[in-house]
């Protein structure tokens, strides 16, 4: 759709899709996130690495405002996508997410059919008219997630009866049904081999042509392998933006350079 | 001996057993702890346990055994013809244990001594109104038989009773003996106790069982009693419930199916007013309530959990009732024309499991993985959404036995149907009509002069014993369904 061929040498150019600024998270009376400024690109991959507890999940889910569903949990300073703050009272949460789908760690299909859990999203949102339109973003979800060829003739089984990889897959299927700009995804491999995270690593490559991806991930390989830009946490503080082969090779902060070569985390 | 000292005894051996012990295992090991298999108190415990275990078996089953000689004993001496037109050796029986009360009764008021008692042969005119002054309810003279079995059977329990006392010390206290000489400092007195307590823990467990089998044998046994007096088919499948006391009972109808069709339709209100009241109770709680919220609203609806049913019979009765008689009644619709009836009973019982409903489903739903809400979320459904089609369905099997758990529950409930449904039996589709229950019925079968041999009064074990196999089924199924749905997320 875009015409934009390369976003390696465009990216200090285009407008940015999530602009946050001054951002502060806090659990109750714990500031898990402090003052963390970033831009991230449209139609490319952001991954945010650092040590466990750093906040990388906590700075996710401000994103889409899952954490509107943790009582004590507060947000402060302002999210921008496309421009519009997102934490801007007129805006409802519930359509958000719709927006910037999420991806989770350990793989949550629903106990329904294959065709149902892509299903339930565009069902919610009424974005398909009838029969036949539901048909198609289904099989047109699951055929931009690589799943439609092994499911396409069991799609009234469960999902829970799929293998930890196909689950995954299933769930980034879900999320692209309703049609989201961006999608969130925090350790999507985590709990899976390493054949099903290739897989998994492909389809997030090529899902790059058409949605913005922040991906939290613990693996530098992975980070490095899939993603344009790399952000690295550290005790709740954003210590380094840059693109990635940067990041990995030319650290400017002498904390990155420890995390990634391995010194502590 | 009274019973109290003679138990009394037993301990003070135990204990003095247990300081002997403990003491000799001391010194045996010349004072090093170290030098003895186990801990000191082991081995006192060894003793204690030794003396107490014994002891006490030997006077259960003397007390146990001791009555079923005792009667056989004055069974025989009661002659055939003693026994009058239309009574029992058994109610000769009981007439003799009322004597034996009596005559020890007048003995302990001073109205006899205690010679006198025992030895009395004539003038029973005098004997009996001596009892009647001592203040026992003597039915008619006594008679000569009688009372020279009633005396027999005294002298008989008190012999039992001095010969028991003796053998129970005796037992405590050679097993004291036989205990302390064990102990030395190899005896392994830990795992002794240890192995003793495994004893007790199973005696425990067996005790709970042996019961239950108990109850299951007593009710199969009268029912078989009752089916022989009255046919099984007419039982299942008549359509009336006449009880006639009159006559033995004999020209009693007994179905059962007006009983189990009040207790469905009632069971049925109940379970329309308490499942989706307390599902919807439990869905706010669980998903939509804060923490303060939950906090209180949380232990307030299971306090009504924990008021006796005969206070929520007392509320259908005089407060449920008249409210739905002054709308339904003949001021009102004019459909119903008593305060009890199946609406009256089952709204009640409906409240009642309320709590019982909310709390199982508050567990379950509990139990659904917070991921699955997160996926629920994240693709931008609201709470309502996500506890309509995520949740509840995943919730639904445990839902379902939570469910079949609470109309065992309705279908076992007695109280407020016996104030609240009136006693009609009745098949009726109004349900402003008053009708009764199984439980109901086998309370009034049993209260009042029942006499234990005629179908009136056996079939409210054919009744129990129905009730019984359908909530046994319905426990069964329901914790079937509830264990499948908990594995699935283990
Ligand atoms: N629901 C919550 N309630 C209270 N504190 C929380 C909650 N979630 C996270 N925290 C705290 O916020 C901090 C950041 O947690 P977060 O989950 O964002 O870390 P993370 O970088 O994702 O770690 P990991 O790599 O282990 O997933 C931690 O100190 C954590 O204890
Ligand atoms: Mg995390």
């Amino acid at each position: 759709m875009n015409e934009m061929p390369s976003i390696e040498q465009a990216n200090e150019m285009t407008e940015s899709k999530i602009s946050a600024n001054k951002v502060q998270v806090f659990y109750g009376d714990n500031q898990a996130i402090k003052d963390v400024d970033i831009e991230i690109q449209p139609r490319s991959v952001t991954s945010f690495i650092g040590p466990s507890g750093c906040g990388k999940s906590t700075f996710l889910r401000t994103i889409n405002r899952m954490n509107d569903t943790i009582d004590i949990c507060r947000v402060e300073g302002s999210i921008k996508i496309d421009n519009e703050d997102i934490y801007d009272p007129k805006v409802d949460p519930v359509q958000l997410r719709a927006k910037v789908g999420m991806v989770f760690q350990k793989p949550n299909p629903f106990p329904k059919s294959i065709y149902d859990n892509i299903a339930y999203g565009p069902r919610i949102h009424g974005l398909a008219r009838n029969k036949a339109e539901l048909d198609d973003i289904v099989s047109s979800s699951l055929q931009k997630a690589g799943l439609w060829e092994e499911v396409k003739n069991r799609l009234d089984e469960p999902g829970t009866g799929m293998s930890g990889g196909q689950q995954q897959r299933l769930c980034i299927a879900r999320a692209i049904a309703v049609s989201p700009e961006v999608i969130l995804m925090d350790e999507p491999c985590s709990a899976l081999d390493p054949i099903a995270t290739a897989k998994v690593e492909e389809l997030i490559d090529e899902l790059r042509e058409n949605y913005t991806i922040v991906i939290v991930t613990h693996s530098m390989q992975q980070a490095a392998r899939v993603s344009q830009r790399t952000a690295f946490f550290h005790l709740g503080i954003l210590v380094e933006e840059g693109l990635t082969e940067d990041i990995f090779t030319n650290p400017k902060d002498k904390r990155t350079q420890d995390y990634i070569t391995g010194r502590f985390g | 001996m009274p019973l109290f000292w003679l138990i009394l005894i037993v301990l003070a051996i135990a204990a003095v057993g247990y300081v002997l012990g403990r003491s000799r295992a001391m010194s045996s090991a010349g004072g090093e702890l170290s030098a003895l298999h186990s801990l000191p108190s082991y081995y006192g415990a060894n003793v204690a346990m030794k003396v107490i275990v014994p002891a006490f078996l030997l006077l259960i089953v003397w007390l146990l055994a001791q009555p079923f000689y005792v009667n056989n004993v004055i069974s025989g001496m009661i002659p055939e013809t003693s026994i009058a037109e239309g009574s029992s050796r058994g109610l000769v029986l009981a007439e003799v244990r009322r004597a034996a009360r009596g005559l020890d009764n007048a003995v302990a008021t001073g109205a006899m001594t205690e010679e006198f008692a025992r030895n009395a042969r004539a003038d029973f005119a005098d004997i009996s109104t001596r009892l009647r002054d001592a203040g026992q309810i003597v039915t008619s003279e006594i008679t000569q038989p009688i009372l020279r079995a009633a005396q027999r059977y005294r002298v008989l329990n008190a012999t039992g009773n001095l010969i028991m006392s003796i053998a129970v010390i005796l037992v405590a206290l050679f097993a004291a003996f036989w205990a302390i000489r064990e102990t030395n400092a190899e005896f392994r007195a830990r795992n002794v106790v240890e192995q003793g307590i495994k004893a007790i823990l199973i005696a425990a467990a067996s005790i709970a069982i042996l019961t239950t089998i108990g109850i299951v044998l007593s009710l199969v046994f009268n029912t078989w009693e009752f089916f022989r007096l009255y046919p099984a088919s007419d039982f299942f499948f008549g359509l009336t419930w006449s009880p006639s006391f009159s006559g033995r009972g004999s020209s009693s109808q007994l179905g059962i199916l007006p009983l189990l069709w009040g207790t469905f339709y009632i069971s049925i209100v109940a379970l329309l007013v308490a499942v989706p009241i307390g599902l919807f109770a439990a869905v706010y709680l669980s998903e939509y309530a804060g923490p303060k919220v939950r906090a209180v609203a949380k232990p307030l609806l299971e306090v009504l959990a924990g008021i006796p049913t005969i206070v929520y019979g007392l509320f259908a009765l005089l407060t449920v009732g008249p409210l739905l008689l002054s709308v339904f009644g003949n001021e009102g619709l004019g459909i119903m024309q008593a305060g009890t009836a199946v609406m009256t009973a089952g709204l009640v019982m409906g409240i009642m499991l309320i709590p019982f409903v909310s709390s199982l489903s508050d567990d379950i739903i509990n139990a659904v993985p917070q991921a699955m809400r997160d996926g629920s979320y994240g693709l931008g459904a609201t709470k309502s959404e996500t506890v309509r089609q995520v949740i509840l369905p995943a919730a639904l099997p445990g839902i379902v036995g939570a469910i079949l758990l609470a109309a065992s529950r309705a279908i076992g409930e007695t109280m407020i149907v016996v104030l609240g449904a009136g006693a009609a039996a009745r098949l009726s589709l109004n349900p402003f009509e008053a009708m009764t229950t199984v439980t109901a019925k086998i309370v009034s079968q049993l209260t009042g002069d029942a006499d234990f041999a005629s179908p009136v009064a056996l079939v409210a074990f054919a009744l129990g014993m129905t009730l019984f196999v359908i909530t046994l089924g319905l426990n069964i199924v329901a914790l079937y369904i509830v264990r499948k749905y908990r594995e699935q997320y283990d």
